[in-house]
């Protein structure tokens, strides 16, 4: 996994609620497991129409936002199916950043397992980002968005921080620590069944 | 403690947990599919390339796999995955798959408890959002992400934040014709999609004690509509003879403390509820069966983890017996020991009598894979779980959502019909 520590670039703004993973990629592509290359099914019905040509009236296809990796949505981004190549289609996509004012949980977790940085703010600021049409600087370290007027703070758990700046995902962390864990299950009184 | 403290108390070795405490759990089961299996082992292959080694499993004995989403294969890219899923299973010496054509097999959650894989108390999670079913037996049951799953494989232990827990108290007894998912679609248009995240919803009160256990499943299936992090119900001698009945042996009853605090609780009338739909495209986009839109259907589906357990088969042929359907109807039972009941019990000669098309067990068309997705501007009445833009096939289809017997009247008259007026 990508380390993470600062990203700067315009937001894609996608001015939706309640996006749900279905439409983030849709279930013909769940047979896939290739290692990459999601990002080119991504938002599929609101990209392409059924010729596969180009919906012009959809953000992503304005070349404007091509090299934006935040993008700024509405609230409960992400509900529906666990399918995790949700978040491996946004990544390849480009985004490493998704701010919203709430995620789905499953949806949430799955970000930062794969190195992209979920952002929670009040409606407010998301409505005003999304207005935003100068680059907007993530810094995770820190912990702010700055854009071109301010400097907003954000709040991430310290753990999660944590394995975004080191590139680690859980399991990555975890066997960073295997002597320690072997030995501790030796001595272990947690039974696993009660 | 309320029973989803309890359970994660024990699973942690602590004596007390309180909402937002972070624990790290002991895994009772765990569960993939042939979905997020392959991505699982793309998981695996990642950590290999890192030098992790992925020898073993922690303890294949707790694992088990189903085969459900893109089964029977349609195409060579499903039959890879199925092979791929077959030979994981090999190497790690997981016994318990479930594989079409070979016996029992089914989707997933329907699996859970008609193999009596989970018990009351136990920590059980999958490869799946639906994996909250599971629940209804009085587990902690939630789905995870791939690489979440993939970690347990490999430790055995998932680290949670506790929920809080919303109450929901149903007194009295559903009316005739009225079944749990009228109940559910109606909480859910309620609270909305995200009106249960990152919470438990619970479920009590004499409307849940009376109800079945497959009512119980068909509840805490829809929790994963409504953004929760799991459904439960505390488990009672109906589970317990459910559970024995199906092979189980020592099933302990799994109950709150009396004090047991729960952050909200709502109250329901049982009795006065009715059937519901919810229309496209989102489940809380909910209104009354009697006041639906007046639009020609194309399809009825009886199907998914939610809606083809026996029980909703029988309430399904109680009201297509003597009749037959308007539209293509397809009736998919979730598992082949449900589809075998049916056999022996009548039921699929009356679906084949009322020209219903009855077929394999499969997540099919409720995730939009096969076995009759829906055309542009198709119009289905589907007993499944959701209904966003495209979930059943082309996306500019629409999929109405509603109770097994709701798809089975509007099967035989074409339009969307309350059970009651057909009757």
């Amino acid at each position: 996994m990508q380390s993470f520590h600062k990203v700067t670039s315009i937001v894609t703004p996608l001015d939706k609620v309640n996006v749900d993973t279905d439409q983030i990629i849709p279930k013909q592509f769940l047979k896939l497991v290739q290692k990459s290359g999601f990002g080119k099914f991504l938002f599929f019905n609101w990209r392409y129409d059924e010729n596969e040509n180009k919906k012009s009236e959809f953000i992503l296809n304005d070349s404007k936002y091509d090299d934006s990796h935040i993008l700024v949505t509405g609230d409960n981004f992400g509900c529906g199916s666990s399918r995790e190549h949700a978040v491996w289609a946004l990544l390849d996509y480009g985004f490493s950043v998704i701010i919203a004012p709430s995620f789905a949980d499953i949806f949430f977790s799955n970000c930062f397992k794969n190195g992209i940085l979920p952002i929670s703010l009040d409606q407010k600021m998301v409505e005003k980002l999304q207005q935003e049409s100068d680059p907007v600087e993530i810094d995770l370290e820190k912990q702010t968005v700055k854009t071109s007027s301010e400097e907003i703070f954000f709040e991430i758990d310290p753990y999660q921080k944590k394995i975004l700046l080191e590139g680690l995902d859980d399991i990555a962390q975890t066997f960073q620590y295997e002597d320690k864990i072997s030995e501790f299950e030796q001595r272990s009184k947690i039974p696993s069944v009660l | 403690m309320n029973i989803v403290e309890k359970i994660l108390a024990r699973a942690s070795g602590k004596s007390s947990v309180s909402p937002d405490d972070v624990i790290f759990a002991n895994v009772d089961k765990v569960m993939i599919h042939d979905v997020s299996g392959p991505g699982v082992i793309k998981v695996f292959d990642k950590l290999k390339k890192q030098g992790i080694s992925v020898d073993k499993l922690w303890d294949p004995t707790k694992v088990w796999v189903a085969e459900d989403h893109f089964v029977p294969s349609a195409e060579k890219v499903s039959a890879e995955n199925i092979v791929k899923l077959s030979n994981f299973t090999k190497q790690y010496g997981i016994e318990k798959h479930f594989k079409y054509g070979m016996g029992q097999y089914g989707i997933c959650h329907t699996l859970s408890h008609e193999e009596a894989m989970v018990m009351p108390g136990d920590v059980y999670v999958g490869g799946d959002s639906h994996t909250n079913t599971t629940g209804a037996l009085g587990a902690f049951a939630c789905g995870l992400g791939h690489t979440d799953v993939a970690y347990v494989l490999l430790n055995g232990k998932i680290w949670f934040k506790i929920p809080e827990t919303m109450y929901f108290k149903i007194n009295g007894k559903l009316p005739d014709h009225v079944m749990a998912k009228d109940l559910i679609l109606k909480i859910i248009g309620d609270i909305g999609t995200d009106g249960g995240a990152y919470r438990t919803m619970q479920f009590g009160g004499s409307g849940i004690d009376e109800m079945s256990v497959e009512s119980r499943l068909t509840m805490c299936n829809m929790t994963t509509e409504a953004g929760a992090k799991n459904g439960i119900v505390e488990s009672d001698q109906k589970v317990v003879d459910y559970l024995t009945s199906r092979g189980a042996t020592n099933v302990n009853l799994v109950k709150g403390d009396d004090d047991a605090e729960y952050s909200q609780i709502f109250e329901y009338e049982a009795s006065e509820m009715e059937p519901i739909i919810a229309k496209p495209f989102s489940p809380e986009n909910i209104c009354i069966v009697r006041e639906a839109p007046n639009v020609e259907l194309d399809k009825s589906y009886i199907g998914s983890c939610t809606g083809a357990k026996y029980e909703d088969l029988e309430a399904v042929a109680r009201i297509l017996k003597g009749r037959t359907v308007k539209i293509r109807t397809e009736i998919l039972p979730a598992a082949i020991s449900i589809y075998k009941r049916a056999m022996e019990n009548g039921l699929l000669k009356i679906f084949l009598d009322a020209g219903v098309t009855v077929g394999p067990p499969t997540c099919g068309a409720c995730c939009g894979a096969h076995m009759g997705v829906l055309a542009k501007d198709e119009i289905c009445i589907s007993t499944t779980n959701r209904n966003f833009p495209g979930r059943m096939g082309h996306v500019e289809s629409q999929t109405y959502l509603a109770s097994p017997q709701v798809a089975a009247a509007s099967a035989v008259t074409g339009k969307i019909t309350d059970p009651r007026d057909l009757i």
